[in-house]
């Protein structure tokens, strides 16, 4: 499916990179809000990057901002996102329509709402096919049944016949995930797939997901809340809070160490089915409402354990480190010292 | 880690996703609805009572409208009452009073459906031409929207029925050109009610994942955007078919309205009943309630039409 774009010219060279990414959005006489600031990463071919934080903490916006699907009036962009040679924020309406859908594509959270109510699934399938690969209809009919059998859709053909209503949010993820896949994209940005759906469609849809996903050399840009989605598809973590990166590891590493606070207050308020019966939970003390401006030290100071002066003082920097890159003056002590995670 | 993935499954077809019921359409829905609520059962009644007289009218009645026939026996003191051959007497003039209420049922329609239509139609391009520039955004797509909707605010600016007046005036006395005012008058209406459901529907999330496919705008805006933004349309211009033969009766009143005696009309009717109304009342009652009745008929049915069909207000 992916053999119609050009090869990738190294293994290791990135195939999208954003690099200083902010966003703001402004009215005009009021402040602007920097949803997204300073972002940057690499996602590589086949690799499965994660996007972990919040709501509110701007990994939505900052997929958008790849995508270059934010609303055009009040939002300004900074940096860039390098895409083959060429920095998506600048490129042109029409090229990024035509990259949308063919090389990068996206599933979003809502199943429910994000199919059109009064379009059959077919015509909905096939128009994504029609639009980038194939022109003749019957072609794209018999590709779009295929591919909703690769999803996992019993009877396929009667579906494409259905209406969205008739299916239910599994299944609608799943057609959804079947147009995001209908033209081999190098890239599947997926915004918390698996939010809206319960737990067990959830399962069903991420192993769904990962299979088609791990079986093209497609990458995957995984945005989530979700630290056990995170555990079972990705391979890098980045963790974001109030339009940040605050730490950026690998998943084993952020799983068994986690160094900055917030990752480890995360980690702390999942329910954990070893530890003793009675342990309370530790949630995150505070919202994400109560942030401090990064320009006047660290936005997580207001919630965070192991809080210095200097954090209220100074805005930390994200530093790169041997095997990670970490915005905290006062960090988690490795595990070797004192158990972090499991305190 | 606990919230883990639970064992890679097999994901295909299982149960618990083919199971699922299967949602009723729309419209097999809405028809539910309608049945389980006394006031759209009458509307439906009128309405289609209504609709079988209009369009019946030749087998209805042997008469022809505005004959005139039996002028000799109206006097100005008195005009012959319901017989066996007049079921509902004669009028002023001497036609067949059921022949004219019979004949004048079905020009109402024709002026209320076509007019309706008139309206319909330009509003509804009108308000799909805003509305689609405005959904897709960017400067030129709002400033066609933007001078688009100035236009239709100006024509919402002049009360409908005295645009209806001047444009029927412009026109002359005919039955077109009392279509024409009528549906004109309508325009503004569908124009801003299709443009703001598009407008909102554009902001939907199933718009933005089309984007995100790199649809094309155009294809979004007429594939999914207008078929999402219809359905309140279609229900106005049911409601609007009300107004539309109450606002044909009150131009006919006015003189406006077909100078041909032949064609029949319950507003000029009226008018006609006036100087009689001491001696035969119900000359001017009979078409009255006529239309009142079939105002209301429409009414009921078209609020019916717009509760069935939002899933809002389900029961």
């Amino acid at each position: 499916m992916t053999a119609q774009h050009p090869p990738v010219s190294t293994p290791t060279e990135p195939l999208l990179s954003v690099r200083d990414l902010g966003v703001r959005f402004g009215v005009r006489g009021q402040k602007e809000i920097h949803a997204v600031d300073e972002v940057s990463f690499d996602i590589r071919p086949g690799q499965h990057v994660g996007l972990v934080g919040e709501s509110g903490s701007g990994k939505s916006v900052t997929s958008l901002a790849i995508m270059g699907l934010l609303p055009r009036r009040g939002v300004r962009t900074s940096g860039e996102v390098i895409w083959g040679g060429r920095n998506l924020l600048t490129a042109g309406r029409r090229e990024m329509s035509e990259l949308r859908g063919r090389e990068i594509a996206m599933i979003f959270q809502d199943p429910m709402t994000s199919l059109n109510p009064v379009v059959t699934v077919g015509v909905q399938v096939t128009e994504v096919i029609r639009r980038h690969v194939a022109r003749d209809k019957a072609e794209a009919r018999d590709r779009a049944e295929e591919l909703l059998r690769k999803v996992g859709i019993p009877d396929p053909g009667r579906r494409l016949r259905e209406y969205p209503h008739q299916l239910s949010g599994g299944m609608r993820q799943r057609v959804l995930i079947a147009m995001a896949l209908a033209c081999g994209p190098r890239l599947l940005i997926a915004d918390e797939p698996t939010t809206a759906l319960d737990v067990t469609i959830q399962a069903q849809v991420l192993e769904v997901l990962k299979e088609l996903v791990s079986g093209t050399d497609a990458a995957l840009l995984m945005i989530t809340h979700d630290l056990g989605v995170v555990a079972g598809l990705c391979d890098e973590v980045n963790v974001m809070y109030s339009g940040r990166i605050v730490e950026s590891t690998n998943r084993d590493r952020l799983f068994a160490e986690p160094r900055h606070p917030y990752t480890g207050g995360l980690l702390e308020s999942i329910p954990r089915l070893d530890s003793p019966r009675g342990t309370p939970l530790r949630p995150i003390p505070g919202s994400p409402t109560e942030t401090l401006a990064w320009s006047e030290g660290c936005a997580f100071a207001p919630r965070c354990r192991n809080k210095i002066d200097l954090c209220t003082e100074r805005t930390p920097a994200l530093e790169v480190q041997a095997d990670r890159k970490l915005r905290c003056f006062n960090p988690l002590s490795a595990p070797d010292h004192e158990g972090a995670v499991s305190r | 880690m606990t919230v883990t993935l639970p064992p890679s499954s097999n994901p295909g077809p299982g149960p618990a996703i083919d199971e699922e019921v299967h949602g009723v359409s729309l419209w097999r829905g809405a028809f539910r609805r309608i049945r389980r609520n006394p006031s759209a059962i009458a509307g439906v009644v009128i309405v289609l009572a209504f609709t079988v007289v209009a369009l019946a009218a030749p087998l209805l009645t042997t008469y022809q409208p505005g004959s005139a026939q039996w002028s000799g026996q109206v006097t100005p003191s008195s005009v012959p009452g319901p017989s066996d051959e007049h079921w509902l007497g004669l009028d002023r003039f001497g036609s067949d009073m059921w022949t004219q209420m019979v004949y004048g049922a079905r020009q109402s329609l024709i002026y209320g459906v076509i007019s309706t239509a008139i309206g319909l139609t330009v509003g509804a391009s009108l308000g799909a031409l805003a509305g689609g520039f405005g959904a897709v955004g960017g400067r030129i797509g709002a400033w066609v929207d933007t001078a688009v909707m100035r236009f239709v605010d100006v024509m919402l600016s002049i009360p409908s029925l005295l645009l209806a007046v001047s444009i029927a005036a412009v026109l002359g006395q005919n039955s077109y050109a009392i279509m024409i005012a009528i549906g004109t008058a309508q325009v503004p209406i569908f124009a801003r009610l299709l443009r703001g459901s598009m407008l909102s529907q554009g902001k939907s999330d199933y718009v933005l994942a089309a984007s995100a496919l790199g649809l094309r705008k155009r294809r979004i805006v007429m594939g999914h955007v207008l078929p999402n933004s219809i359905g309140p349309t279609i229900v106005q211009a049911t409601l609007n078919l009300a107004t539309a033969i109450i606002e044909v009766a009150a131009l006919s009143y006015l003189g406006l309205g077909s100078s041909d005696p032949a064609v029949a009309e319950w507003g000029r009717m009226l008018v006609a009943a006036q100087d009689r109304f001491d001696a035969a009342p119900r000359l001017a009652i009979m078409p009255g309630v006529a239309i009142a009745i079939t105002a209301l008929g429409f009414t009921l049915f078209g609020e019916a039409l717009r509760e069935a069909l939002d899933p809002r207000t389900r029961r």
